[in-house]
This record gives C-alpha cells, structure tokens and sequence, in this order.
C-alpha cells in the first residue's frame, strides 16, 4: 500500500512561536487518519502545510508523492480540504459556491451538474439555490464538505469537521465520512479535539501535544498500552476522605479528582471493585455511583501528557 | 442528509487556465455587486449631488469673468463629477471579508493560479465604474451637456473615467491584502483627496493661486480632467487625451504594483 502523506520533521515557526516541532507522519492511502489534539496543539498547522497554505519552517512534506513545497498545484489538483471554519460566501448560494469551485478544477458544466447531483446525499437539495447566509451551520459544514469532494479528490483533510455541530448534524458528518472511505476509497486526514470522534472513525489515531506527536497507533493499541482500567466513583460525600483512604490500596495505580467525582486508574478492573468499595465503606463514604470501564483516549492522552483534553467548543 | 450509496463518477480535476480562472472570479464579483448595494450606492448620490450644488454655487460666477466667452462651467464639471463618482470603488471590502471567513484560503486551495484571484475583482471593478459612470453622464447630458466629439467622443470619456477608477484600485487592494482591515480598506479613500482637491476639479487651473496651481500642475487627476474636458469640444485634441493616459498609466503602475506585491507578500507569508 502507499503512503497518501509522509513527513519528516516537519516544522513550522511563527516567529518565537513553535507552532509544530518536528512532526513524523505516515499516513497510508485509503485510510481514515484521526489527529487527535486540544485547542492549540498544532493540528491545523500541520494541515495548512500538508494542503499547501502554509510553507514548513523545515522539515518535508510529500503528500500523494508530491512535494509540498516544489510540487504544490499537483497537490491541489488531487486533494479536497474542509477547514477549520466553513469558508463559504454568505451572498452566493450553494449552487453558485459548488459550480464556481467546480470551474476553478477544471470541471466542464456537465460534470459539474453530474457531481452536483452525486453529492446530494451530502447537501440539503431543497435549499440549494438559497443564499448561503441563510443556512444552519450544520448545513453550512455539508456545503463545505461537498464543496471540497467536487472534484473527487483522492485524500480528503478535514480539520475539526464537526466543531460546534450539533449531536444529530456531528452524526450525520461522521457518516459521510466513513460512507467516503468505504465506498469510495477516499483516504482522510481528520483532526479533532474530540476523542469519541477520532475513536469511531479513525483507523489510526495521532495524538499531537504542543506541536509534538506524543502518540500514534490503532484507537484499540493505543488504549491497551495505558495498561489500567478506570474505575469512575460518583461520591455524594466529600471526596477528600475518599482519595486518601484509596491511595493506600496496592490495586491503585492513580486517582484524578474530576468535575463527577473519582475517576481511579487500576490495573485489574475486575478485581478492583470490591477492595475499592470496602475501603470507601470503612471510612463512610456516600457512594452515587460506581462504574468500571475500560481506558478511553482521553485516559491515553492524560498517560501520555500528563493531562486532559479540554474541548472547546 | 440521509445516506445512501454514492456514485463513483469518474470526473477529476484538471488545470483550468488562466483565461477560465480569471472568468470565474470575475464572474463571482459581477454577482456579487447588486448583492451588495451599499457599496456603490453612495458613490452614485455623491457625484450627482456635488454636480448640481457646484453648478449651482460656481456656474453664474465662472462664466460671466472676463475672457471667459463660451465657457460652460456644467462641461467643466462633468468630469470631475464622474471622477469622483468612480475613485475608490472596487471589491476590496468583499476581498476583506473572504479573507476573514476563510474563503479565501478555500480559493487558495484550488488549483487555481493566484494572479486571477485578484485579477478576477479587477474586471468585475472595471464593470461596475463603467456602470456608475453612466447615471452620472445622463444627468450631465440631461442638464446640457454636449460632446462635439460624438458618440464615439462620449464612450473615450466613459472609458477614461473607468480607466482611472480601474488604476486608483490598486490603493484598497493592496491595503486589504495587507491588513485584512475594512476600516482600513474605507480609509483608502482619503488617499484620494489630495489628488481630488489639489487639482482643477472646481475651478480651471489658470484660475488657481500660487502654490496650489505649482501642485496641481504635477497633479495626475489635473491631465484626467483635461483630457476628459477636451472630448466636450468640437475637436480631438490628442494631447490632452495622450497626457491624460498617460496619468491613468503611471498612477495605474505604482498601486498595481503595491496590490501585487501585497498579494505576493501575503502568499510568500504562508
């Protein structure tokens, strides 16, 4: 199989301000690539160096075996990029933004109404020849993702695709994506800041902290190498008692106090539980709730960074 | 958006040209412009409005002064009218906005090339000033105003006009390119009240004093106006046409170039 990206310490400075320090890729063609990461840790960067908006400070960049630095209009002839925030024009309607960025790829009228048709499964049909000013932002992010699939391109990026959606529009995305790569082999470069995105589309997932990739692998490797299981206690009484009475148990490996409650990293979920309730009932705890689960990337992130991802909105 | 089985059509991209690029962008604008009409609503009402007011203050008092036989001050001020009804009129404000919503980058994407995208707003300008000079020459026509030169003397002194409208916007572009500012973008404008005011725009040049006639002089807008004039008289008067030209042609270079350059700066900056 080849590589639809690879990079080799890639780099990019804003002045004293190292935005992405040294960044190794290799992403396969035809597979859904997760870049996992918090607010600010590089992931759109990367992206505007990888669909040629931004020149690396160092570092190369080959993406569909072009370079981005020497070979950037081959590049933009085979990729399609839906960025950050929808860039459409509010005063032109969604027919007017498809067939414009069908002519700017070379497209004749024809195959512009034919992929206009193809991607009706994506677009809302009804309010195509409305302004764009008039959308919902759910409607907006479709827009833009057909915008950029006019061409058929062969590698698809998608930076934080489903920000600030709703559940029911982030839903629908996330099944146009994965219908992309299945059905038409379409290889995506998605980066989020949201782990149960990059968990249920993701082949592979990298995970990216202050410019650095700190982690990649399967979402499953990746969360069998925390090794723990997690143990989350919603505790009615204070939590202070609690976290010390648990520390001293030898099953523990670490508590972190969260907004619900407890949440105990423990090597053997299974046989865990039961020390773990009588140690609280020793000391009189009000237990809630308490749930045994396995790790989740978010519990990968913190492993691997000390920390927790915060979403912004 | 309900899924469904997607066709795999076998169209791909593929280089579309210059020609087809700068089509496309134009196209874009043109549309754009009655979507957007408080961009070029004021530039229709105050061209008309100092018209009428100048020729109404202006008009007795320069054609009774002595020498002044035949002189018609509506002739005079057609042109400095339609000046001021095309300077600074241009898509730089919309150019602002794709650059702050991100749409810009999206053209950036393509593989378009990257002097079409300004190019592009440029013809779509150059429409729109040959447009709004119009209503501003059939209010001169209504009030009086004949062109010896004929029809073909009327459509040289439209495209003079445009043409100048068409150099001065290298000045917005250059300064959206830059700053991604619209209250800089609008501020280009006072750019144009030293080439507006230190120049024969309300009174002939023989009529000014001292060091104002010593600016206007090697003022651009005063060879505009001339060469603007001189189509009302009953002749061709090639040198005034030549000079003015020739203005357009140097204003025209420097804010072109300070447009390009911003443009080049701000894709070198990626």
């Amino acid at each position: 199989m080849t590589n639809a990206i690879e990079t080799t310490g890639l780099t990019r400075t804003f002045g004293d301000i190292e935005a992405v320090r040294g960044v190794d890729l290799v992403v396969k063609s035809g597979e859904i690539y997760g870049f996992l990461g918090p607010n600010g840790a590089g992931k759109s960067t990367v992206v505007k160096m990888l669909t040629t908006l931004l020149a690396p400070t160092s570092g190369t960049a080959r993406v569909l075996g072009h370079d981005v630095a020497t070979e950037a209009h081959a590049i933009r002839l085979r990729i399609g990029a839906a960025l950050q925030e929808a860039s459409l024009d509010d005063k032109q309607s969604g027919r007017e933004i498809l067939t414009m960025q069908g002519e700017l790829y070379g497209l004749t009228s024809k195959e512009i109404k034919q992929r206009i048709e193809e991607l009706s499964s994506i677009i809302e049909f009804d309010a195509i020849d409305r302004w764009v000013g008039t959308y919902s932002g759910g409607m907006k992010r479709r827009l833009d993702l057909a915008a950029s699939l006019i061409h058929n391109p062969d590698l698809l990026f998608l930076d934080e695709p489903t920000t600030g959606l709703d559940p029911t529009s982030r839903i629908k995305v996330w099944e146009e994506v994965r219908a992309l790569n299945s059905e038409l082999g379409t290889t995506i470069f998605l980066t989020t800041q949201y782990l149960e995105e990059a968990d249920d589309l993701a082949d592979r997932v990298g995970i990216i902290n202050a410019g650095k990739i700190v982690g990649e692998g399967t979402p499953d490797d990746l969360k069998r190498a925390v090794g723990s299981d997690v143990i989350q206690i919603r505790l009615i009484s204070d939590p202070g008692p609690a976290m010390a009475a648990l520390e001293s148990l030898e099953t523990v490996d670490h508590i972190e106090r969260g907004p619900t409650g407890l949440l105990v990293s423990v090597r053997n979920g299974a046989s865990s539980v039961s020390p773990i309730a009588v140690a609280l009932d020793s000391i009189g705890a009000v237990v809630g709730e308490l749930t045994l689960r396995t790790p989740t990337l978010d519990d990968v992130f913190l492993e691997l960074t000390g920390d927790r991802i915060e979403v912004s909105a | 958006m309900t899924t469904q089985t997607r066709t795999h059509s076998t169209v791909k991209a593929k280089p579309s040209g210059f020609i087809r690029d700068l089509i496309t962008i134009a196209k874009r604008a043109l549309r754009s412009i009655p979507r957007e009409p408080e961009t070029f609503g004021p530039a229709l009402f105050i061209p008309a409005f100092f018209f009428i007011v100048n020729i109404g203050a202006l008009q007795d008092l320069t054609e009774t002064l002595p020498g002044n036989d035949g002189f018609s001050y509506k002739e005079f001020q057609l042109p400095t009218a339609i000046i001021f009804a095309v300077t600074g009129i241009s898509r730089a404000p919309g150019l602002v906005t794709d650059l702050q919503s991100g749409y810009f980058d999206r053209l950036l994407l393509s593989p378009a090339r990257r002097l079409p995208l300004l190019l592009g707003l440029m013809v779509a300008d150059f429409v729109l000033v040959v447009g709004l000079c119009i209503p501003v020459l059939i209010l001169g026509l209504a009030l009086g105003v004949s062109f010896g030169t004929g029809i073909l003397g009327v459509i040289a002194f439209v495209l003079i006009g445009a043409l100048w409208g068409l150099a001065f916007t290298g000045f917005p572009y250059a300064i959206a390119l830059k700053t991604e500012n619209p209250g800089a973008v609008g501020a280009s404008f006072i750019l144009f009240f030293p080439f507006a005011f230190l120049t024969s725009a309300t009174v002939p040049l023989e009529s000014l004093t001292g060091w104002l006639r010593a600016v206007a002089r090697v003022n651009p807008i005063t060879y505009i106006l001339e060469a603007m004039r001189s189509l009302t008289g009953d002749t061709w008067e090639w040198t005034e046409i030549g000079k003015g030209l020739l203005a357009i042609a140097i204003v025209g270079t420097i804010t072109q170039a300070l447009a390009l350059a911003a443009l080049r700066g701000r894709l070198d900056r990626g």
